[in-house]
């Protein structure tokens, strides 16, 4: 079974979310990096750029596959992780730690839209075949 | 051991300053009829080396070959079927073989013969009203069909529909297709049965949808049951309707495209129509359509007029998208193609969709009685059919690509892996209908006997392959360190 913090928030697209005050910070989850493999590019987004809630924000690929990123809360992009792009394994090492991907100013509150540890976990579940 | 397995210098690793192949150098004429300034001033950076290291090196490296001419190749969706002797022999004839693509129309008029009754053929086939060959792959097919989609609704004035639908088990050229040509792309997700999410299908389609992209039967290698509701949607919002020939083999001669509400596709006859693919092509992508979409078609295509065929080009079809090619796609690839339609015949093709249907469902049963998971063990195969090695993952902790490489060792062609995404560790296996039975039942014991492998000595697979000039490669390192170039000053 996958690692899934009880302190973060997800999305049902496996997508990670950290609030520490105003700022969020967000990653892909363990589970999403095993289901994908070991990862050979990273694309992460402008910072100041802004994307709505669900909009495609940036790409992982692995030697399987490639996947979109959506972010998980419309917000404006304050930090990306420059150690990621460089050396994308962090991603698979430190899924919830060094392989954080981006740092968002969210517009909206991000509680009513995203999973709990549970949630999350029952869906990990469920999507098992 | 013969010396296969020996790792063999490349080419440059040979070189010797001032070796050369004397009687096969090209004569440079005294007096080069070209601008100054387009000639190089320095001797390219060639290898030099004998004449026999030359035949040796190039005659070793195709002795590794691997080929549907030498063992079996079950590559999913890629149709690996043999290619007849007969039909390359006939495009090798010398009038074929030696024509030049500018000859006048009135020297052309054997290939442009063959080209139009190809034309027809596809035409009868698919149920379309017309076709055009000069796509040279399946992904050129795939972009001309979908440029037609957009010239269709911008001819409408109907620019609003910038969506192209595609199913979540889509070849990944489909959406790259619909982005290529301008459109967004909106993912359907597929139900547990293998089939299109009608709900979802119904939520997502509206005065945006430009059409949808499917192939029937899907990548699933199931029948999609809903087409005719899935082609009722999407028309009744105003949509069209793309199909995928990649899966083409399975109903070929049985069900036409036009029948299950297909308005526009690709065939690719390098898999239906046993070309000669894999290492990269060439390939071939005729595209077909309903009267609606004819007027778009990509130029040139070939007429009939009074027993004198004739190219069609611009002044003809105003409305054309336009060229894909210099000249006539891949002439050679359309000749095998025709060649082999005609030699088949109607019945023909018939057999074929059948014969490669049945050693598909033989393979799936034999493979489920030893155990086997189908990824979706209710429904029959098609021409194709996916085995999931999920449990094992689990069980014996090996890969669908440790069973791939360890297939190499047995002196198969690994099936098509991790493809489609959405079905965990799977192997899409499609074995054709040319593989006689007693290939089939020895692919199958090596799956089996692998499988004990895989609890009594893990690390004979963790390790494959074992007999093959290189071992297991680093993917990981070679996409994370991408390095292309050879670089001569590096030396033997």
């Amino acid at each position: 079974m996958s690692n899934i913090p009880k302190n973060l928030r997800y999305t049902p697209s496996h997508e990670w979310v950290k609030q520490d005050d105003d700022v969020l910070t967000i990653g892909i989850t363990d589970h999403a990096q095993c289901m994908l493999g070991d990862l050979v590019y990273v694309e992460l987004p402008e910072v100041d750029s802004q994307f709505q809630h669900g909009q495609e924000c940036a790409v992982v690929e692995s030697v399987k596959a490639a996947a979109d990123i959506y972010c998980p809360i419309g917000g404006e992009v304050i930090e990306v992780n420059e150690a990621a792009l460089g050396n994308p394994q962090l991603i698979n090492e430190d899924p919830y730690g060094k392989g954080w991907l981006f740092r968002l100013r969210p517009f909206e509150t991000p509680a009513t839209i995203l999973l709990n540890a549970e949630e999350y976990s029952k869906q990990v579940a469920s999507e098992a075949h | 051991m013969s010396n296969k397995n020996k790792k063999s210098p490349i080419i440059f690793e040979l070189s010797q300053p001032g070796r050369i192949a004397k009687s096969l150098q090209p004569h440079i004429a005294d007096n080069i009829d070209l601008p100054t300034h387009t000639l190089r001033q320095t001797a390219p950076l060639l290898p030099e080396i004998s004449e026999l290291q030359a035949v040796r090196h190039f005659t070793r490296l195709s002795q590794r070959n691997f080929s549907i001419d030498t063992q079996f190749y079950p590559l999913g969706s890629c149709t690996m079927k043999y290619n007849p002797r007969g039909v390359h022999r006939l495009a090798s004839l010398e009038g074929f073989l030696q024509h030049h693509p500018l000859s006048l129309e009135e020297d052309s008029q054997g290939f442009m013969a063959c080209a139009y009754e190809l034309q027809e053929i596809l035409k009868e086939i698919t149920g379309m009203h017309a076709v055009s060959l000069t796509p040279m792959a399946g992904a050129q097919g795939e972009f001309a069909g979908v440029a037609m989609i957009r010239a269709y609704h911008q001819a409408k004035g109907d620019t609003a529909r910038d969506e192209i639908l595609v199913p979540d088990a889509a070849h990944g050229t489909n959406p790259a297709s619909a982005v290529q040509c301008g459109f967004k792309v909106r993912e359907i997700p597929t139900d547990a049965q293998g089939n299109v999410n009608i709900q979802e299908l119904q939520k997502a389609v509206g005065p945006k949808t430009a059409g949808i992209m499917l192939t029937n039967p899907s990548t699933l290698g199931v029948f999609e049951k809903n087409i005719l509701d899935i082609a009722l949607i999407i028309h009744q919002c105003g949509g069209l309707l793309y199909y995928d020939g990649a899966n083409f083999n399975a109903i070929i001669g049985k069900i036409r495209p036009s029948d299950m509400g297909f308005d526009v596709m690709h065939l690719n006859l390098h898999k239906t129509f046993a070309t000669p693919h894999g290492g990269g092509g060439p390939g071939a992508g005729p595209v077909a359509v309903n009267a609606r979409l004819a007027p778009y078609l990509p130029i040139p295509m070939v007429a009939k007029e009074n027993q004198h065929y004739r190219w069609l080009t611009e002044q003809d079809r105003p409305q054309t998208i336009g060229r894909l090619s210099t000249f006539m796609g891949n002439a050679g690839i359309i000749l095998r193609a025709y060649l082999y339609a005609r030699l088949l015949g109607r019945e023909g093709m018939q057999r074929v969709a059948e014969f490669a249907t049945l050693n598909a469902n033989y393979l799936l049963t034999r493979l489920k009685a030893a155990g086997f998971t189908a990824a979706f063990p209710q429904r029959r195969a098609t021409h194709e059919f996916i085995i999931t090695l999920k449990n094992e993952a689990k069980t014996l902790h090996i890969t669908a690509l440790d069973v791939a490489k360890r297939l190499l060792d047995y002196g198969f062609h690994s099936p098509t892996m991790y493809f489609p995404l959405l079905v965990p560790e799977c192997l899409l296996i499609e074995p054709t209908e040319t593989e006689a039975k007693e290939t089939l039942d020895m692919f199958a014991d090596t799956l089996i006997a692998i499988m004990k492998e895989a609890e009594t000595q893990p690390e004979l697979l963790k390790q494959a392959p074992h007999t093959l000039p290189v071992r297991r490669l680093d993917e990981v390192k070679a996409a994370r360190e991408l390095d292309l170039v050879y670089d001569v000053t590096r030396g033997a």
